[in-house]
């Protein structure tokens, strides 16, 4: 067994418990630190795949920034001063059903499938040719979603500052 | 059939990271659909746009997608951080509104 597939089963392991430990745990601070494992494993099985780049990103988006907002969320919204951050279940029996059920499917359609497959490419390194193909073919993507990224950051500071401003007037209207 | 099987599991192939997006994706739908916590739900949809993402570079790695998968997993992260900014702040307009984040006491619009 070569080193490869030790780091493949270790690394999906990883990623398949924490995710599992996310799932299934009472508490959501607890969710939120195995969520991280999840996504530090899921970066790891892109370097296993030659996508240093894109592992690279995950650390730094998903780890460093949207986990982080969710931690923050987390804190923002609990709920009184009992801070016990629980996080209730319903419907476990229909959902584990049906989501054993999708994961059936997928797996029976994935191995079944003669997929076409080449001789994989061994590169180096992915980052010049992912910067020549952004800066060439995908150009147009790639403005189109900066400027999507701009608007949703404006949106999103617009939408938590006004709450700060109009929160009484909003309050009273409710209480009424 | 017995060494063959084991042979199929010592060499991780593109089915091998299949199937691990096939766990992940479906452990994403159950957080999705058993929590009625909106940050669970939030958190089940993260996992499911990772498993999508490891479909993704596994195909452009052992298919002809090459690097065009790369690109597509790259814009889906730039999608993701766009997504989780504008829903929590959506989720933190919800708790002043109505001061709880359970999915089933927010039913204003239910006839």
């Amino acid at each position: 067994m070569e080193l490869t597939a030790i780091l493949f089963y270790l690394f999906s392991i990883l990623t398949v418990g924490a995710a599992a430990v996310m799932v299934f745990s009472r508490n959501i601070v607890h969710s939120a630190f195995a969520l991280m494992f999840a996504l530090v494993g899921v970066a790891s099985l892109y370097v296993l795949l030659y996508a240093d780049f894109l592992a690279a990103t995950q650390l730094l988006v998903y780890v460093g920034g949207i986990l982080i907002l969710i931690l923050f969320g987390v804190m923002l919204t609990t709920q009184g001063h009992n801070l016990n951050f629980k996080s209730v279940s319903v419907n476990l029996i229909p959902a584990s059903i049906l989501s054993v059920t999708a994961a059936g499917l997928l797996i029976f359609a994935f191995t079944t499938t003669a997929w076409a497959f080449i001789e994989p490419v061994e590169r180096s390194e992915t980052v010049y040719e992912l910067g020549m193909l952004l800066m060439g073919d995908y150009i147009l993507p790639f403005i189109i979603v900066g400027v999507l990224l701009l608007i949703a950051i404006i949106g999103a500071i617009l939408m938590s500052t006004r709450l700060a401003t109009t929160s009484d007037t909003t309050s009273s209207d409710l209480t009424e | 059939m017995e060494f063959s099987m084991v042979q199929w599991l010592a060499e991780p192939g593109l089915t091998h990271f299949l199937i691990v997006s096939a766990i992940l994706f479906s452990l994403g739908l159950m957080a999705v659909l058993s929590k009625r916590n909106v940050i669970m739900v939030l958190m089940g949809v993260e996992l499911i746009l990772n498993s999508a993402n490891i479909n993704f570079i596994a195909f452009s790695r052992y298919t002809e997608l090459s690097l065009d998968g790369h690109m597509i997993g790259l814009f889906v992260i730039i999608i993701a951080a766009a997504e989780a900014a504008v829903a929590l702040a959506i989720v933190l307009n919800i708790y002043n509104r109505f001061n709880t984040i359970n999915l089933d006491e927010i039913n204003l619009l239910k006839g």
